[in-house]
């Protein structure tokens, strides 16, 4: 199969307008992504899956992933005049990146036998641009999985046929998977909790009751 | 009637009975259990249904794919929050006197998913448990014994006078609310009539 950034080219090509980045993966699997816009996913995979170098028939896997709003320190080296001397420092630089979910797809080419191919698809962010194009039009194994995700993380899919819980019961409220997810509280009885579940048993437990001294008293009475 | 009495007569060729113990007798020797299950469990719960464990020995040979026709319900697995209205349902619509086996660390408390969001944290927490068998999953030998347990429970039944079966009293319920899906957990969480837990008293 050919390289990712060739790939990437071809697709920019076929499609006039679509933004497509490549996502590295310093991890040992060593397995990068192409990151696909919104507003041109839909044509994006078309062209993978009808061009006929790459014939990507085949959607194995769909993920979802929940990315909080994260804080990057790093350090970045600064020149700056010190008693009249210029000097290198190392100054602090925050960086603050927003949240989003995100959808991974494995696409493979049963015809010509390669893949996969992995594709990322990211929300505005976590609250109320939850939106995303759904690939079930041209992936039918797609569906049930697109599902779960919008079960599970929340993720409305546009142009899915039948976006409703798989999982859960469809009165539930809550996505599950999503990171700051708490479930309800039926920690009433843990005889052995620790850590997480210990605090949260905790609130439960009887008051002890005040002792004064006189149990003592009684005890040493029956001997 | 004396036990010695009893043993007497029967050198002689003369049984002796209460209309209890024929009654028991035949009820313990004839468990039709519920053909349901749930997770991994069912799996070993058919093994003991199967040739080489082999529960006919003991009464319960016959599964019976309707509530309406057995007398045992065997909570085989993970009871998710979504299928516990199901199971109660199930429970309610079988006929008296029924009996309810909680087989493995799952349908006792949850079990390895306790911590899970989807996961009824034990069947107790709405319906009855008369035996309960730890184990994930059970081995058969284990499900047969809680079997021999619930049959040794049965005998022990009294028809009459106080302290007599549950199911022959007319005010104590045969038949428990079918918790209602909410939108953050199922409603109520537990059924408090039957649900007690220990109060934890620690520092």
């Amino acid at each position: 199969m050919e390289s990712l950034e060739r790939i990437k080219a071809r697709a920019e090509e076929a499609v006039p307008g679509a933004t497509i980045k490549i996502i590295p993966n310093a991890s040992p699997a060593n397995q990068p992504s192409l990151l696909i816009d919104s507003d041109h996913t839909l044509a994006v995979v078309q062209f993978l899956r009808n061009d006929a170098a790459l014939r990507l028939d085949f959607c194995s896997n769909v993920t979802g992933v929940d990315w909080l709003d994260r804080t990057v320190t790093t350090k970045v080296k600064v020149k700056t005049l010190i008693d009249g001397e210029e000097k290198e420092i190392e100054q602090p630089q925050v960086e603050n990146f927003p949240g989003y979910l995100e959808t991974v797809y494995h696409l493979y080419s049963i015809a010509l036998k390669h893949g996969p191919v992995v594709i990322r698809l990211r929300t505005a962010d976590r609250a109320d641009g939850v939106h995303l194009p759904s690939l079930t039009p041209v992936y039918r194994s797609a569906e049930f999985q697109e599902r779960e995700i919008f079960d599970l993380y929340g993720i409305r899919f546009h142009g899915h046929p039948d976006l409703r819980r798989i999982l859960m019961w469809d009165e539930f409220v809550d996505h599950p998977m999503r990171k700051d997810y708490r479930e309800p509280d039926d920690y009433e009885y843990e005889p052995t909790p620790h850590d997480e579940v210990l605090e949260r048993a905790k609130e439960h437990y009887a008051a002890r009751p005040q002792l004064d001294g006189a149990e003592n008293l009684a005890a040493d009475e029956h001997g | 009637m004396n036990e010695g009495l009893l043993s007497e007569l029967k050198k002689q060729g003369i049984f002796v009975t209460s209309l209890q113990e024929l009654y028991n007798w035949g009820r313990l020797n004839s468990i039709w259990p519920l053909q349901f299950g749930l997770a991994c469990c069912a799996i070993e719960m058919i093994a003991t249904a199967a040739s080489r464990y082999d529960l006919a020995r003991f009464g319960g040979e016959v599964f019976r794919p309707s509530p309406r026709q057995a007398d045992l319900i065997i909570v085989a697995g993970t009871v998710t929050k979504k299928m516990a209205p199901q199971v109660v349902r199930l429970y309610n619509q079988m006929p008296d006197p029924k009996y309810v086996i909680a087989m493995g660390a799952c349908a006792i408390s949850g079990g390895p998913f306790k911590q899970g969001y989807n996961v009824l944290k034990g069947i107790d927490r709405y319906i009855p448990v008369d035996v309960y068998i730890p184990g994930c999953p059970p081995r058969p030998e284990a499900l047969l014994h809680a079997f021999m347990e619930l049959q040794r429970k049965i005998e022990e039944q009294r028809l009459t006078g106080a302290g007599k079966a549950d199911h022959l009293e007319a005010s104590l319920p045969s038949e428990f609310p079918v918790p209602a899906f909410g939108e953050h957990d199922l409603q109520p969480p537990a059924n408090p009539a039957l649900f007690r837990p220990p109060a934890v008293e620690r520092n």
